[in-house]
């Protein structure tokens, strides 16, 4: 059997878990063996109408009195022993925080290899073998790789895989599943949830990041950028070429003699985009370019761009996420 | 500014959008050009090159006028652009030594126009609270240093080079040039990964890369990127309190090879003490694979540990911020040439094609300037012979070559460099068929174009004996000023003009003109009057529109349709360039370049007929080969040419022949001068004591753009009737007084405040009797351009230019030389010879 | 509280990464090397929570010779303590590294610095392998979490959190732990010049491991760079039209409203 682990929010599989899922449909199909699914969770079983169309024809519902919210060596114990269990060959488990946690775990307790952020998974020797592909670095790199073991663990690269459905529903039928755990199993667990608090966060721990470089003119205008990263929760900060000119104190420098910064996304407004800039922005998941310039290099390093004047774009911007929100 | 597709055809193609190619667009446009295609590799504002991380600070005093000049409008143009902060910068010395070089460079500042002053320990503490004064003992302030932003320089200049062409600038960043297309010894097109572009003419403004390009081309940019560490510490809390880039001056630790300046609330703290790093254009990773930049690798880190330990010791309090950590460290690649001046100027084997390489920040934007009008009219404002890439033509383009100096230049950059200071490495390089016997004669070789040439001979020593009542206080007791330099000098001197002397070889260019245009064509290119007839030798000046000197040079009328063209080494290059470059398109006339297949042996002195005549067939006396004629001649075996003529003022002959019997001429000589005891001498001799005495003029010293033909008093030959190169200005600054007049002074008293006897060595800053620099109406210093003794007429001399209310025989004025003022006497206005005034000894 | 940080020496790459001729590695004769950006951060929250909780850092690493210049990296950044497990330069799997790391940290210390707290970065830069750091905890049978990115340690216990979408999920765990941490969980110090002059004469441990051989494999065939992407960015408009595209932006791909 190959096992895939599939998160959910209140029954709802997460897409990356479907991803998942998809690459263990495929496994399944090339070994010719079942596809099964592990969910954890109260709404786990809730799961029964939503995977039949992945080709999912046993779900394994985990509880347990001691086990209420997310745990990962215990969820990692409760898959080692459906392994056991069950025969099956290989896990697969979305390539995310949780399912990479969950499956280490499970190949520490197994002594089982375990290839990551895979975006391409084969049979070969029926089932002895997997050849593969795998992200490295970040995606700049794909290792081609061999994967071979009675026990095989595998993770999906976030939005690599198209989820796909499978060309027969099936009719997937739920058991509970009680796995046997101690004290050490549980000695980590979410003990709760926080939301996050995002004021007066340093740079360098921003989620969200404006930044204001020569374009915006001179110091009152980074009002401005204020005003847009308070709404979004972020932070302020400026290119070198700003901070020389002396309109923002040095603190606020982002780049390679300033803050590295890694939020999910970085607005830089009327920033051109010198080498000394860009490594220090590098870490952020999006870049949102707003520039007048369409040649300048931050245009071409963005993964957004608008083109415009950041005096016009800007004020707006942030009187729309106003009505928005 | 249109960017996007590349057009089929630009005029001009700038390839590099650094600072320097942005220079020279926005001059180029200024000049005239109004269709430029401006490309390169990588992206705008920072394309990848040395521009995007240079420390940006602009020290302006340097002991080389043409590079204090060239910084100096560099500030201006920065400053104007908004770009520039005049943070004032300062140069402190560790040793005593330096201190006597921080001397010097207030020398060099007056010379130059440029503030400068020493400083106190305690000034020192004052400006710059930071550094560790307990181990410094004092410093030179440059008033006129700051800071730039060469990127945003860029973008002004771009912006105002497409203003001023009407939107006649296109840009194209992330364009790779492939190949240039060179047909019929012309220019074509460039190639790029975007199409093709034909252009008029194209300039390699390509920093590191130039050498690449220009081999595309078939021709050579000799540079190497050699390593500068730069490391970048903060933030420091001492900076919180002040705004903006800068508010301390930049501080040089000179002793170290270092320097240390803020930037914003970081100290960048540069070295160029650490081993010499060189590296490969071709290792030199691409915009996509360097992390940083092409032109940022890590940091070598054991070549930086005393760089560390020395950054600790002068700047201890800022990089022991507790909250202050390196927060950028990189070996910087820069341009480094062989002699550590850049490569400017037209590559002469494929015309339209230029290079502007190896240029630094400090100086870029003038260089832009200086080079645009060198391109659109022939000349520029500041001098740019120290920076001619033709003084490359032919030698020292080789890797190794390259490398080696670069290598041995790379202490030079903060070291304390004598002027006479020879380079040690890939010696000897070119060498004369004397040089087996000199080296034999234990000559002391000094280098010039690659050329060995012996600048005395300790074989001569015995001279010393004979003139010791001669040479009675013009032996020099100080180290700084003897170095690289000996009284044999002297002794060699006199006895050539007592007996006789030989020597050689000079290293001259010698270019013969053929073709059925020549005679006008020689006409066209300099001011003396050259339809003479045929062994007629002309000594004149070669000018620029401007009416500024090109050269000076001799020309000897070979034939009906054949001359001769003689010019200094150092020259020759630049000349051929000009020469070659001036034949009109539809004339019939054909450079041959005889450089490296004609050596030259002067011999002269009291006997040198007795010693020619003896060996020669021909007839070698006065009636029958008269003063500044050429003839061939046969001497002993050998054949050669000729002339009658003498840069140390003496009866003589300079013998040519070809290379390969060279040595068996030297061999007759000798042997026929045996009886008159002839000597070989020195180009000590030749170049300096010599032609001091008599008022000789030197390329690069006394001549240059900058100074006229009138003002030089070099205008025996008015004005001819044919039309040439400069005539009209000539003809205006014949008429106009002179703002300056070439003088020869000499020193009245060498005597120092400690009671040692100096000797200016050139360069010095000439001084009214209230201590004030002389400066003419034009704005140009009265600086020493030649400083030598005088032998034969017992004195140290030096020229200089003086303004009319100074330039009087018997004037007092004073030389400052080492912080000290030399009282100094104008000797002769213009350029009457001190010594033989008549000529006599030539024309006999 | 004694605190140990695991990095590991990787390249510093550009944009674009140039493989060498066979494909097995990345071509670095151009490139400097650093620690992998998580693990910078473990070093920098060891520092950290030695300097309020007092106590010592060690750091440790896996790899070839050269790979002591990032521990001195980490000495530079003020760790008190560095340990090289030297290996050949092979590339080691996560399996192998694990137990060396494990061996390594039993026989480390001596009784009285007993690591209190382990810390790794979450996947290292060059393999993203996502196991070294649960894997030694198994080893060592201690407790552990991944993907932190904020810490704190009181009693003994450590307040851990991971960022989930809208918010955080905190673990409350006992020492002694290891902790995976991720970029942002601060910002690592740059080494002071003195420090770093200091490092480069400090003692740097030196061990040999033993490469563990476990059943099943994983090996890797060869690299591949795929063409990087170096389109320019993707235009959303001009000027203010283009705002309802960012609020979509902001909304649907970022997630920050």
């Amino acid at each position: 059997m190959i096992l895939g682990l599939v998160e959910h929010e209140s029954g709802v599989p997460e897409e990356t878990s479907l991803e998942a899922l998809t690459m263990a449909r495929e496994l399944a199909a090339g070994e010719e063996t079942e596809l099964g699914a592990v969910v954890f969770g109260e709404e786990g079983g809730a799961l029964e109408g939503e995977l039949g169309p992945y080709g999912v024809e046993e779900i394994y519902h985990v509880t347990h009195d001691r086990l209420d919210g997310y745990a990962p060596a215990a969820w990692g114990e409760s898959i080692t022993q459906l392994v056991s269990e069950l025969g099956v060959s290989t896990v697969a488990a979305p390539g995310t925080d949780r399912g990479h946690e969950v499956l280490a775990h499970a190949g520490a307790a197994l002594d089982a290899p375990m290839a990551t952020d895979c975006i391409a998974v084969d049979v070969v020797d029926e089932g002895e073998t997997y050849e593969l592909r795998r992200h490295r670095w970040g995606g700049s790199l794909v290792e081609h790789a061999r994967l071979e073991g009675e026990t095989k663990l595998v993770t999906a690269a976030e939005h690599e895989y198209p989820i796909e459905e499978a060309a027969s529903t099936t009719e997937p039928t739920v058991s509970e599943f009680t796995p046997s755990l101690d004290d050490a199993h549980l000695r980590v667990r979410v003990e709760r949830v926080e939301t996050a608090d995002e004021e007066g966060i340093p740079l360098g721990e921003a989620r969200v990041v404006v930044g204001g470089g020569r374009g915006v003119g001179g110091p009152e205008d980074y009002d401005k950028l204020e005003e847009l990263a308070d709404l979004l929760g972020g932070t302020v900060g400026a290119s070198r070429a700003a901070i020389n000119e002396g309109w923002r104190p040095h603190d606020d420098q982002i780049g390679l003699t300033g803050a590295q910064i890694s939020p999910d996304i970085y607005i830089a407004c009327g920033i051109s985009g010198a080498v000394q800039h860009m490594v220090g922005c590098k870490g952020a998941d999006t870049i949102l370019a707003i520039n007048t310039d369409s040649e300048a290099a931050i245009v071409q390093k963005a993964d957004y761009a608008v083109i415009g004047d950041l005096h016009e774009v800007v004020p707006e911007l942030t009187e729309a996420i106003r009505e928005t929100t | 500014m249109s960017d996007g597709e590349l057009p089929s055809r630009a005029e001009t193609v700038i390839i590099g959008a650094g600072i320097v190619g942005n220079s020279l667009a926005y001059h180029l446009a200024k000049q005239g050009r109004d269709d430029i295609l401006l490309t390169d590799k990588g992206p705008l504002p920072d394309p990848g090159g040395s521009t995007g991380h240079a420390s940006n600070f602009l020290m302006p005093v340097e002991h080389s006028k043409e590079m204090t000049h060239l910084t100096r409008r560099s500030i201006e143009q920065y400053d104007d652009m908004d770009t520039f902060t005049n943070s004032g910068g300062i140069e402190v010395a560790r040793t005593d030594e330096r201190m006597d070089e921080l001397e010097r460079r207030v020398q060099s500042a007056k010379s130059w126009g440029e503030a400068g002053r020493l400083l106190t320990v305690e000034e020192i503490e004052e400006m710059v609270p930071y550094v560790n004064t307990d181990i410094i003992k004092g410093g030179f302030y440059s008033e006129g240093a700051g800071t730039c932003d060469p990127l945003r320089a860029g973008e002004v200049m771009r912006a105002r080079a497409d203003d001023a062409m009407d939107g006649g600038l296109t840009l194209s960043p992330n364009t790779e040039v492939l190949d240039l297309h060179v047909e019929n010894g012309a220019i074509q097109a460039v190639e790029t990964d975007r199409g093709t572009v034909e252009a008029g003419e194209v300039v390699i403004a390509a920093g590191l890369w130039s050498p690449k390009i220009a081999e595309m081309a078939g021709v050579e940019i000799p540079l190497t990127p050699a390593v500068h560490q730069m490391v970048s510490v903060g933030p420091i809390s001492f900076f919180e309190d002040y705004e903006g880039e800068i508010s301390f001056p930049v501080v040089r630790d000179m002793d170290t090879q270092m320097y240390e300046r803020q930037h914003g609330n970081d100290l960048e703290v540069g070295s160029y003490q650490h081993r010499p790093i060189l590296w490969d254009v071709e290792d030199i990773p691409s915009i996509d694979e360097a992390p940083l930049s092409p032109t940022q690798p890590p940091l070598t880190d054991d070549a930086f540990e005393q760089s560390m330990a020395d950054a600790l010791e002068i700047v201890p309090e800022l990089l022991d911020d507790p909250e202050a950590g390196i927060r950028h460290e990189i070996d910087g690649l820069l341009s480094v040439t062989p002699d550590g001046m850049p490569l400017l100027g037209p590559l002469q084997d494929v015309e339209g094609l230029w290079s502007c390489a190896a240029v630094w920040i400090k100086e870029a934007p003038a260089i832009g300037e200086a080079v645009a009008q060198w391109m659109t009219r022939g000349w520029s404002d500041i001098d740019l012979h120290g920076s001619d890439i033709n003084r490359f033509y032919e030698y020292g383009t080789s890797r190794e070559f390259v490398k080696n100096r670069a290598h041995e230049g790379f202490q030079k950059i903060y070291g304390i460099v004598h002027p006479a200071e020879q380079w040690q490495s890939s010696r000897p390089l070119r060498t004369s068929p004397f040089y087996d016997r000199q080296d034999a004669l234990d000559a002391r070789f000094f280098e010039a174009a690659g050329w060995e040439r012996p600048q005395w001979f300790e074989s001569n020593e015995d001279l010393l004996e004979r003139y010791a009542d001669e040479l009675e206080g013009l032996k020099r007791p100080n180290e700084w000023d003897s170095r690289w330099w000996s009284p044999i000098i002297l002794a060699e001197h006199l006895h050539m003009r007592d007996n006789v002397a030989m020597v050689g070889d000079m290293g001259f260019g010698k270019f013969d003109f053929v073709g059925s245009d020549v005679v006008d064509y020689m006409e066209r290119m300099v001011v003396g009057r050259t339809d003479v007839d045929v062994g007629k030798t002309v000594y004149t000046p070669v000018l620029a529109e401007n009416g500024g000197f090109v050269s000076d040079l001799t020309i000897a009328r070979l034939g009906d349709e054949q001359y001769r063209v003689i010019t200094g080494g150092a020259a020759a290059g630049g000349d051929r360039a000009w020469f070659s470059g001036h034949i009109g398109a539809d004339e019939d006339v054909t450079l041959i370049d005889r450089s490296e297949s004609l050596c030259t042996l002067g011999v002269w002195g009291s006997d040198a007929r007795a010693v020619v005549d003896s060996v020669a067939e021909e007839d070698m006396s006065h009636e029958a080969f008269p003063p500044y004629t050429a003839q061939e001649v046969t001497i002993g075996e050998v054949d050669c040419w000729a002339m009658r003529l003498s840069y140390v003022g003496e009866r003589g002959w300079e013998i040519y022949t070809s290379m390969g019997q060279g040595q068996r001429l030297w061999d007759i000589i000798a042997e026929a001068g045996e009886e008159h005891d002839i000597r070989p001498v020195g180009m000590g001799v030749y170049g300096t004591t010599g032609r001091m005495e008599k008022g000789y003029r030197l390329y690069g010293h006394e001549l240059e753009l900058e100074y006229t033909p009138a003002e030089a008093g070099l205008t025996f030959h008015g004005v001819k009737d044919a039309d040439f190169v400069g005539k009209e200005a000539y003809a205006e600054a014949l008429e106009e007084d002179n703002a300056a007049t070439l003088c020869t002074l000499s020193v009245d008293d060498h005597t120092s405040s400690d009671g040692e006897r100096r000797f200016m060595l050139g360069n010095e800053p000439v001084l009214n009797k209230d201590g004030d620099v002389i400066v003419d109406e034009e704005g140009r210093e009265s600086y020493v351009t030649s400083a030598g003794t005088g032998p034969s007429v017992g004195k140290h001399l030096l020229m200089a230019y003086l303004p009319p209310e100074y330039a009087d025989e018997g004037q007092g004025l004073h030389v400052e030389y080492m912080g000290e003022q030399y009282p100094v006497t104008v000797e002769v206005v213009g350029s009457e010879p001190l010594f033989d005034p008549e000529n006599e000894r030539i024309r006999s | 509280m004694n605190v140990l940080a695991c990095i590991k020496r990787v390249p510093n790459t550009g944009a674009k990464i140039v493989l060498t001729d066979d494909n097995q590695r990345i071509d670095t004769s151009n490139l400097g090397f650093t620690m992998s950006p998580h693990e910078e951060c473990a070093v920098e929250e060891a520092i950290q929570q030695v300097e309020s909780h007092g106590g010592q850092t060690h750091v440790l690493t896996l790899g070839p010779e050269e790979a002591t210049e990032q521990l001195r990296t980490a000495l530079a950044m003020r760790v008190d303590e560095a340990t090289l497990l030297e290996t050949d330069g092979e590339e080691w799997g996560p399996r192998a590294t694990a137990s060396a790391i494990a061996t390594a940290i039993r026989d480390l210390p001596d009784e009285d610095t007993e690591f209190d707290l382990l810390l790794f970065g979450n996947e290292s830069a060059d393999m993203a392998n996502y196991q070294v750091g649960v894997r030694v905890a198994a080893e060592l049978d201690l407790p552990c979490v991944t993907g932190i990115k904020s810490l704190e340690v009181e009693d003994g216990v450590a307040t851990a959190k991971r960022e989930i979408s809208g918010g955080e999920e905190v673990y409350e765990i006992d020492l002694p732990a290891v902790v995976a941490v991720k970029e942002g969980i601060n910002e690592p110090r740059y080494a002071s010049m003195r420090a770093k002059m200091q490092a480069r004469r400090q003692e740097v441990a030196n061990l040999e491991p033993d490469r563990a051989v476990a059943p099943g494999t994983f090996e890797k065939i060869r690299l591949e760079a795929p063409e990087a992407d170096d389109s320019d960015a993707e235009v959303l408009g001009e000027g203010a039209d283009a705002v309802p595209e960012i609020v979509e932006l902001l909304e649907s791909e970022v997630e920050v409203l």
